[in-house]
């Protein structure tokens, strides 16, 4: 064996790289099949908000309750601003800018906490509750199935913005910053999505 | 097909579709329902055929050819060899290291199933068989498509020439896939 092979193998420790036949990372197709899952269960939530309204007829929001519209507006705008943040985040250590991607995630924590908080607020003055209805009952649903999905997203931001400030992440290597980013902004489309459907329409 | 979600910035960009397609159903669904239906019917269907706009990356790149290398001063062939092949059907050339894949070949509703523990099982007769016949030779049992039972083979045994036991159609359809000389035995 040559020099420069003997070199070589000793600089190799443990098995060989795993070969993927995928050409998606495995931590981003995992991301992926969780949000294939997460698009199939608001699929079914869905399914029972349309079965409710269309099918049953049933009047929206049943008299006499409101829906908190100008609230719920005003959190929608709160996580769209939060998705910029985010964006702000990932584009900022792509950048090498690592005090801006501390500034991103951290604001983005505060404002997905915030739309959190005031959610529960709105439920605690909401005047119904699931036992008045199907109309009820799916509202809090699909919004208390989508503030989970915010509440998940907040726990992976917290661990990612308390990774953020032990210096983890560099312009090289920022794939947790990536993969959550993908997720908060999956977490938003679903919101426009809710918001469209359950407030405004 | 586009992924929305395949990178960080991709997914914001989505999202920015997402609110600007929810703004507009919206809009037409205040000056009418029924504008509002068919506004978001159309949106949809706009939504599907961008997604589908983008072929799948690399889907119509050429698969790579495979070659192969040799220790010199040895001449190494693969053989295939079908479930159900006699032992007297596979010759290996004198001097030869050899090394016989039996492909467990299933039909396609049995691959896409995985319903394959048959096939595999005849395979693994047929590979023990040929084993205490040519006591000289490896014999394994191979992936369900027999070219790529040879690939799989040609990855851990360099091989000078590829001996198929088999039809014309199975001497090309594995001569498509490697660049050592194939032919039929």
């Amino acid at each position: 064996m040559s020099a420069a092979a003997h070199a070589e193998a000793h600089e190799h420790h443990g098995p060989p790289a795993p070969h993927y036949s995928s050409r998606i990372k495995p931590e981003t197709l995992g991301m992926y099949l969780f949000i294939a899952s997460e698009i199939m269960l608001f699929g079914s939530f869905f399914t029972a908000y349309f079965f409710v309204r269309i099918v049953n007829g049933t009047p929206w929001p049943t008299p006499p309750y409101h829906l908190p519209v100008f609230v719920a507006t005003i959190n929608t705008f709160i996580l769209m601003t939060s998705s910029a943040t985010m964006h702000w985040a990932t584009v900022s250590i792509k950048r090498g800018n690592v005090w801006g991607m501390r500034a991103g995630l951290l604001l983005t924590f505060l404002m997905g906490l915030a739309f959190l908080t005031s959610q529960l607020f709105e439920y605690m003055r909401a005047g119904f509750n699931t036992s008045n209805g199907a109309f009820p009952t799916i509202f809090f649903c699909l919004t208390g199935l989508h503030g989970c999905h915010v509440f998940v997203g907040l726990s992976i931001l917290a661990f990612m913005t308390i990774r953020a400030f032990r210096g983890h992440f560099s312009a090289e290597h920022h794939h947790g910053v990536e993969i959550g980013g993908i997720y908060w902004h999956f977490v938003d489309v679903m919101w426009i999505v809710v918001f469209t459907t359950v407030y405004i329409l | 097909m586009r992924n929305p979600l395949r990178s960080e910035e991709v997914a914001f960009r989505f999202l920015g579709v997402v609110i600007v397609g929810a703004a507009v159903i919206i809009g037409a669904a205040f000056i009418n329902t029924w504008l509002g239906v068919a506004v978001a019917i159309a949106a949809f269907g706009a939504l599907a055929r961008w997604l589908m706009k983008e072929p799948v990356p690399g889907a119509a790149d050429q698969s790579p050819v495979l070659s192969s290398g040799t220790p010199p001063g040895t001449h190494r062939v693969l053989v295939v060899a079908p479930p159900g092949t006699g032992a007297s059907a596979v010759r290996v050339p004198d001097g030869s290291e050899a090394l016989v894949v039996v492909p467990a070949v299933a039909a396609t509703v049995e691959s896409l199933t995985g319903a394959v523990d048959d096939r595999r099982s005849e395979a693994e007769q047929t590979a023990e068989a040929l084993q205490s016949h040519l006591p000289d030779a490896r014999v394994e049992v191979g992936a369900d498509d027999p070219a790529l039972a040879v690939e799989d083979a040609l990855r851990v045994f360099g091989a000078d020439e590829v001996l198929v036991i088999g039809d014309d159609e199975l001497v090309q359809a594995i001569r498509a896939r490697v660049a050592i000389p194939v032919s039929g035995a």
